[in-house]
């Protein structure tokens, strides 16, 4: 079976110059910390340790470390996208 | 490089044809899955989605533009056949031949049975939501094997209302893997909750009543989950010229052959961190070694890095969360070094040599887990970080 998938977004223009917008789904959170220990100007653990977001725009210096977190969340809980 | 084939579409996929992307490869990408959804993800199976807390769609790993944005050639419901290392070919089930310049192995493990028909696995969501269909209070479910798989389900069957026996070969659950003190802490939780744990207990079939024990007794069930362990998926690599043993066996670089890569569950790789080969069947290891295997396959050779992980994984078992880091098979020593074993709040730590291998947590702050992950990846020695008053447990 192939599959396509509607192509609704702008893959290309990603991150050139301008913030990306970090959205993180906290009743997923498995509370891992993968994130903080990949972006840990970006992202925090609260006591229980639900992930908590510094700060919800990043530049194209953090870029890689947030596209990192995102790949290792094990519960799927951040995406990046465009404001 | 311009065609480039992953073999099995779940985390450990995913996370390699993200990264082939992010790093800027543009050639073809076909990624192929022996099941028919979009990515998805399995921890919650025997969590949020058997307790029905979830439904299907929460589970997807990325949305559908995400994957588009990919520009994938997507294959699913088609498993893999065979590979042909001469002419560099994948074949598929529907007879249809992939060429690559580079591929990446990521089809997973698939779940060991038990003689006899008709006892539910957990794999996939077809089979979580198959099990979950014939939960309700009162139904009597058998699970065999209590590891952190059988151990989560029997879990949520029990809050579900179930009468669950839990038969275990092992004399204290997981004891092999956490450590006979912290086996004992997650068996009483189950005994408190009102499930009948069985260990030492051995099960030879599963019959029409429930299940056979070696001694020829036979434990009655409406329903029987086998929860046993896993077998890697690499039958269909026999005679593509790769080196198989329980997986894929790769170098510290996850390369099984010249531009042949493995990642997640059906890998194993030599970690240097721990200087040992090993293969993890863990979440977080399928995303890091999907990535890591990913640029390894588009680096040039002297500027690949070895995939030296600190594995991590977690289990919810009632109001327990357990939280681990590091590589805790095979260790030699493990001490409370926070908090209690008695009050369900504490780190135990383990040794393997002289080193901190490993460190597993319950209802902790999360700063304290990652200072102990910090002292695995940086090789901590044993005396000098764990204090000598640290309680040492079996």
């Amino acid at each position: 079976m192939r599959v396509s998938v509607p192509d609704t977004s702008h893959h290309d223009e990603k991150g050139k110059g301008y913030p990306m917008k970090v959205e993180l789904e906290a009743d997923k959170c498995v509370a891992s910390g993968q994130c903080v220990v990949a972006a840990m100007e970006v992202f925090d653990q609260d006591d229980d340790g639900i992930a908590i977001l510094l700060t919800e725009e990043v530049g194209d210096d953090r870029l890689g470390d947030v596209e990192e977190a995102v790949a290792v969340c094990p519960a799927a809980a951040i995406r990046l996208v465009r404001p | 490089m311009r065609r480039i084939v992953v073999v099995g579409a779940s985390a450990a996929g995913l996370a390699t044809v993200e990264t082939l992307r992010r790093e800027g490869y543009d050639g073809t990408i076909t990624l192929v899955g022996e099941e028919t959804e979009l990515p998805y993800d399995r921890p919650p199976l025997s969590k949020q989605l058997l307790a029905a807390e979830w439904e299907a769609d929460r589970l997807a790993l990325r949305t559908s533009a995400d994957l588009a944005a990919l520009d994938l050639d997507l294959r699913l419901g088609v498993a893999a056949t065979g590979l042909e290392p001469g002419t560099r070919t994948v074949r598929l089930a529907d007879g249809s031949e992939v060429p690559y310049d580079g591929m990446v192995v990521a089809t997973g493990v698939r779940p060991r049975r038990l003689p006899g028909e008709g006892a539910h696995v957990l794999r996939t969501l077809g089979d979580a939501l198959t099990l979950r269909e014939r939960l309700s209070p009162g139904r009597r479910l058998v699970v065999v094997g209590a590891g952190f798989l059988g151990a989560e389900a029997a879990a949520v069957a029990r809050r579900l209302g179930a009468e669950v026996t839990l038969l275990e070969p092992a004399a204290v659950p997981l004891a092999h893997a956490v450590g006979t003190a912290v086996g004992h802490l997650l068996a009483r939780a189950h005994v408190d909750q009102g499930i009948d744990l069985r260990c030492g207990v051995t099960v030879t079939e599963v019959t029409e009543e429930g299940v056979r024990l070696a001694g020829g007794e036979v434990v009655e069930a409406d329903e029987v989950l086998v929860a046993v362990g896993s077998l890697p998926n690499t039958e269909w690599l026999r005679g593509g010229g790769l080196a198989l043993g329980d997986g894929v066996v790769c170098d510290e670089y996850c390369e099984a052959a010249p531009n042949v890569y493995a990642a997640g569950d059906v890998a194993r790789w030599y970690n240097p961190l721990f200087g040992t080969s090993m293969r993890v069947e863990h979440r977080t290891n399928a995303a890091e070694q999907g990535m890591a295997a990913a640029r390894n396959l588009l680096a040039a050779p002297a500027a690949r890095r070895p995939f030296a992980p600190v594995p991590y994984f977690w289990s919810d078992q009632y109001d327990m969360k357990v939280q681990a880091y590091g590589f805790l098979r095979g260790h030699e020593e493990v001490a409370v070094v926070e908090g209690d074993l008695a009050r369900r709040r504490f780190v135990v730590a383990y040794r393997r040599g002289d080193r901190v291998t490993g460190a597993l947590a319950v209802g902790m702050p999360p700063r304290v887990l990652r200072r102990w992950r910090q002292a695995i990846a940086t090789e901590a020695d044993w005396r000098e970080t764990v204090r000598t008053e640290a309680r040492a447990v079996s």
